[in-house]
């Protein structure tokens, strides 16, 4: 058994929402949790319901939207039954979010500074002068030089790099347990995201900070997160270590995508290998793999039974697949060759 | 075929190098507020280039080093305040404005805003013939078809509108439109930046099919590094309105010059999840293109900055093949002479 706290610990999370031509399973039972300093990445398309699924465990879901859980954690403390007024409570505290668009998180008429120290003062963590101290020291630990000059500054006055620095600070403020970022460097240039995410790595370091990283980016994920989870449908298809999942995909869909990634040696103008067909509609009831219809090794049994239940072949790691692992990677060495010829 | 769709090929004589520009800049005036002088902003400062015919040029920078100005000029949709442009070896001021439009076509980043969402799929494909006036409307369509066949969109899309179509297939809509006049030139602006990896991987595919099918050039403009190395054959670093390096893609990615170059390559991460993130040798923060730093555009923000870097601009040398802009190499080339 591990010693280590479960910051977030979440079972059988479920959010529905209703649409006029019926049920809409956005997140249909996804069961994850994160350790104390651990990062875990949500990998997936769009509409495969990674941000659905960090809104809920925000609770900043769309009132239409329907969530369950069977057991929803923050540090032990159930948050299902707790009131809006306490989770507004819990949010920018012990959870925060950053979001994608650093150019429209920040509010625009007021000060930098006064948005920082706002968060600290409102959870009564202390007065003005001490929200103002800790936004100078945080500002200093994101790598913005001369905070002092940036605290008075104006969102429209910086470069969106920037922007997502403040944005860090922001979250920080309060020294959360988690913080959850949604796509955080994908607005950005690629030279300012390797430093956004040297500087999220080495916070969350020295922090402890246990982090849910949303993203479509591979070269992302394999760098930054310790735990990996592939999500299709609103379903986890694939989990695992980063290790586990980038050296042994195991899932049609996860191989799928590692082979659609231009990736230097792969290279010399030969083809992507690609993922033919679109993301099923995810209204009303839904039955067997939800990916059989992209699959090249559909069988008659994907389409059987309410879903393909998550294999589990050690501690976290795990796949959604009729398949053994042997004839997946088999699998997978076919298509290498097939994409070869 | 059809000899009024024949009419779609362009009249101009082709040459090895259908596009060039020589000593190209670009300047905007910026008005900073309502009683302050303006600004001139220059977005595109002195670049020489040379496309060949068949190849793939890539365009690499940051947002805001002026790709896209860049882009514009070849497409001659905006005039350079000095240089010049040559479509095929003639000035591109000398060509109709008709003619450039069918050598040279764009395909745009974003599939949602650069598709009229009022008109169908075969209306926004058919509008550049229409406006060319080739051949009839029976022609039309079946050019028509026989594009987004090449395409691969299913012919039953034909009377959908772009809100029905998924992100792949507006972009591929946007390909099929600018197929349509048979053109030469492809000037592909980020054109899978806002799609997902499985899509963006169908889309590579079909620009690298049509490309051998039709023998298209490309001038692909790009910030997604990956992409750059699995398509193109020559690269073009833009850092502030300077091409700072140009060369063949392999040797820049193999042993890049510049020290920016380095860095963006050491930047673009590979799904390799025994490494780390990269600690990145280079300043924070994008320089104010309306007050660029004196001398080297890039030395505020160069690992292997020296004293001369903030004095003189440098100029341009060939190294190993490789055209680049850097104090760290006139030596070196004087000193093999």
């Amino acid at each position: 058994m591990t010693t280590k706290e479960k910051v977030i610990d979440v079972q059988n999370l479920k959010v529905d929402i209703d649409v006029p031509a019926g049920t809409l399973h956005a997140v249909s039972g996804i069961s994850f949790h994160v350790d104390q300093g651990e990062t875990l990445c949500i990998v997936g398309e769009s509409g495969c319901g990674k941000s659905i699924t960090a809104l809920a465990l925000m609770n900043l879901l769309p009132k239409k939207a329907k969530l369950s859980a069977d057991r929803l954690q923050l540090q032990g403390r159930d948050m299902k039954s707790i009131s809006e007024a306490e989770f507004a409570r819990l949010r920018g505290d012990r959870i925060s979010m950053i979001f994608q668009d650093p150019m429209t998180s920040l509010n625009p008429v007021y000060r930098v500074g006064d948005q920082l120290q706002e968060v600290y003062t409102h959870h009564g963590k202390g007065g003005r002068k001490e929200a103002a101290e800790r936004a100078e020291y945080l500002l200093e630990k994101v790598g913005i030089s001369a905070p002092k000059s940036r605290l008075i500054q104006y969102p429209h006055q910086l470069s969106g790099g920037l922007r997502q620095r403040i944005m860090i600070a922001m979250t920080l403020m309060c020294d959360p347990a988690l913080i959850i970022a949604d796509e955080p460097t994908t607005a950005l240039d690629v030279t300012i995201q390797a430093q956004i995410l040297n500087t999220l790595r080495n916070l969350q370091k020295e922090f402890k900070t246990a982090m849910i990283l949303i993203t479509h980016d591979l070269g992302v994920v394999a760098r930054v997160a310790d735990k990996v989870a592939v999500m299709y449908a609103g379903k986890f298809v694939e989990t695992g270590t980063a290790m586990e999942v980038f050296q042994q995909p195991t899932h049609p869909y996860t191989q799928g995508l590692m082979a659609c990634i231009p990736t230097p040696g792969n290279t010399g103008h030969g083809r992507l290998g690609s993922i033919p067909g679109i993301v099923p509609s995810l209204v009303g009831e839904m039955e067997g793999c939800l990916f059989r219809n992209r699959c090249a090794s559909v069988r008659a049994e994907c389409e059987k039974g309410a879903e393909i239940p998550m294999k589990m072949l050690g501690e976290g790691r795990g796949y959604r697949c009729v398949m053994s692992v042997e004839e997946c990677m088999k699998r997978a060495q076919v298509e290498i060759l097939s994409e070869a010829s | 075929m059809n000899t009024q769709t024949e009419n779609v090929a362009p009249t101009m004589g082709r040459t090895d190098y259908p596009l060039e520009c020589r000593d190209v800049s670009r300047t905007f005036l910026v008005g900073k507020g309502m009683f302050s002088e303006k600004k001139t902003l220059k977005a595109v400062q002195n670049i020489s280039l040379r496309v060949k015919r068949g190849e793939v040029l890539a365009v690499v920078g940051e947002s805001g080093c002026g790709k896209t100005t860049l882009a514009k000029m070849l497409l001659g949709l905006l005039q350079p305040s000095s240089g010049e442009i040559f479509m095929e070896g003639i000035p591109i001021n000398e060509v109709d404005i008709r003619q450039i439009a069918r050598h040279v076509q764009p395909v745009f980043q974003d599939p949602y805003s650069s598709l009229n969402p009022r008109k169908t799929i075969e209306s926004i494909v058919s509008l550049p013939l229409k406006v060319h006036k080739i051949g009839d409307s029976a022609s039309q369509k079946r050019r028509v078809e026989e594009v987004l066949e090449m395409c691969e969109m299913p012919k039953r899309l034909l009377h959908s509108y772009p809100s029905q179509l998924s992100g792949g297939q507006r972009q591929r809509v946007a390909i099929a439109r600018a197929l349509v006049m048979k053109p030469e030139i492809l000037v592909c602006d980020e054109p899978t930046s806002a799609l997902d990896v499985s899509v963006q991987a169908h889309i590579l595919n079909l620009l690298q099919d049509l490309r051998d099918e039709l023998n298209l050039t490309y001038v692909f403009i790009s910030h997604n590094l990956a992409v750059v190395e699995h398509l193109a054959d020559t690269v073009a670093v833009m850092y502030l309105g300077r091409l700072i390096e140009y060369g063949p893609k392999d040797t820049i990615f193999n042993d890049p010059k510049h020290p920016y170059t380095k860095a963006l390559l050491d930047s673009f991460l590979t799904p390799d999840p025994t490494q780390d993130v990269p600690e990145i040798a280079l300043g924070r923060g994008f320089p104010n293109p309306l007050d660029p730093p004196n001398g080297c555009a890039f030395h505020p923000r160069c690992a292997r900055v020296m004293d001369i870097c903030s004095q003189k601009r440098p100029e341009q040398t060939t190294v190993a093949g490789i055209k680049v802009e850097c104090h760290l190499y006139p030596q070196i080339a004087k000193a093999a002479e």
